[in-house]
């Protein structure tokens, strides 16, 4: 059997405790188990990180771009969500 | 393995200030203590959209309205990221929005006190805001990472929450002399109440020591007490507005304001029920869970739909 069929998993390495898992990129391998083993040795090498997640890349749902302006354009003037936006005498110290 | 070594294993992992994660081996009470705590801060933060969202449609202008607006949604989305990390210990989201629901899960007591005045919005701000970014900017370092990375995010994203307050309280302060006397009366009403925020005295915490030795609290609560009074003082004066506390002096020796002392009495009365707006807030909150039914339900029916158009 060629590895052609086996299903892509995406990978997510936690770094060290206290950080969240960051994608790293993905791999092929026959099962769960096997994408943990591969991502060891592919993405591990140098003491990368202490925990490993491997996702099914077909289970992972993605925002379309198309959707970009919808979905992210609303947020760009809503200044008021950020500190600066209000004033705060120098006086009273940081706040 | 034997439980004494995953135990030894879990206290030296807390000695060398490592985060426990997930998947890691942690002792029951340990799980217990922040299931505990995180979701209490989450109920905190969605019990407490409830006395500010009383005076958006009131606020007095559009930027006043939108800063509030941002403010209450910022809260939904700080409960949310709470009850995510108290999931990641096995507790069910339905489980802890029942135990809220039936007052078998405490909240934080000063959402209990009333919103009388537009001035309440800036003292909230200020004050109640200013306690719980006290609290939270020291729970960045607790022990649990999911709890941990929550609270760096909150914080982030809570800073402009106690200057939008502190921007009401300054226009109020400087403005009419009618806008002066409700800016004090606000704070003569929540000074206390926030000072309570931090919990009951060290000697009397219950679940202190256990939570000081895990590092799932770093300070305690009267240690972060004193920290918030002795930023607040100065804002106040700066305010021109009187602390409500003849005791409250400055000590040259220590460095430190010592204050008068707080009313447990009215703290324990709140915590167990009986505060001015307990049953109000709890109803409000099962009243919108309820009335939301029909809203989760057709949310249902349609992702169903379109599953079956897929299949189609």
């Amino acid at each position: 059997m060629s590895n052609q069929n086996w299903p892509l998993f995406e990978v997510f390495i936690r770094s060290k405790n206290g950080l969240s898992h960051k994608h790293v990129g993905s791999l092929h391998a026959a099962d769960a188990p096997m994408a943990i083993e591969n991502a060891r040795d592919v993405y591990c090498r140098r003491n990368e990180g202490v925990s490993i997640w491997v996702v099914p890349s077909t289970q992972i749902v993605a925002s379309d771009p198309e959707d970009a302006e919808a979905l992210y354009e609303p947020a760009k003037d809503k200044i008021y969500r950020h500190p600066t936006f209000y004033t705060v005498p120098d006086e009273v110290g940081h706040m | 393995m034997e439980t004494t070594t995953l135990e030894h294993r879990f206290n030296q992992k807390i000695e060398r200030e490592e985060k426990i994660e997930p998947k890691d081996w942690m002792p029951d009470d340990y799980r217990k203590n922040n299931i505990r705590q995180i979701s209490q801060h989450a109920h905190s933060e969605i019990v407490g959209m409830l006395p500010e969202a009383n005076w958006i449609t009131r606020a007095p202008s559009l930027r006043r309205k939108v800063a509030l607006l941002a403010k209450v949604q910022d809260e939904a989305g700080h409960g949310l990221y709470l009850y995510s990390a108290a999931e990641t210990l096995g507790a069910g989201r339905d489980e802890m929005i029942d135990d809220l629901h039936s007052g078998k899960a405490k909240y934080s007591s000063i959402f209990n006190y009333p919103t009388t005045t537009w001035a309440d919005i800036g003292a909230i701000g200020w004050l109640v805001d200013g306690a719980a970014i006290t609290n939270q900017v020291a729970l960045c370092r607790t022990s649990y990472g999911p709890y941990a990375r929550a609270m760096v995010k909150i914080c982030k994203e809570e800073s402009f929450h106690q200057r939008q307050g502190y921007e009401i309280m300054c226009a109020m302060a400087f403005g009419t002399p009618e806008q002066k006397a409700m800016a004090q009366d606000a704070l003569n009403r929540w000074w206390w109440p926030s000072l309570m925020m931090f919990g009951p005295t060290d000697s009397d915490s219950v679940h202190s020591q256990k939570s000081m030795d895990w590092k799932i609290k770093r300070y305690s609560n009267d240690e972060l007490r004193q920290e918030f009074v002795d930023k607040t003082v100065a804002q106040a004066e700066y305010l021109g507005l009187t602390i409500p506390d003849p005791d409250l002096k400055y000590n040259e020796e220590t460095g430190h304001y010592t204050f008068g002392e707080i009313d447990w009495k009215e703290f324990y009365q709140v915590i167990s029920g009986n505060g001015p707006c307990n049953k109000e807030r709890i109803e409000a909150r099962r009243k919108a869970h309820e009335d939301g039914a029909w809203v989760r339900e057709a949310a249902n029916a349609f992702a169903q739909k379109r599953a079956n158009q897929q299949v189609a």
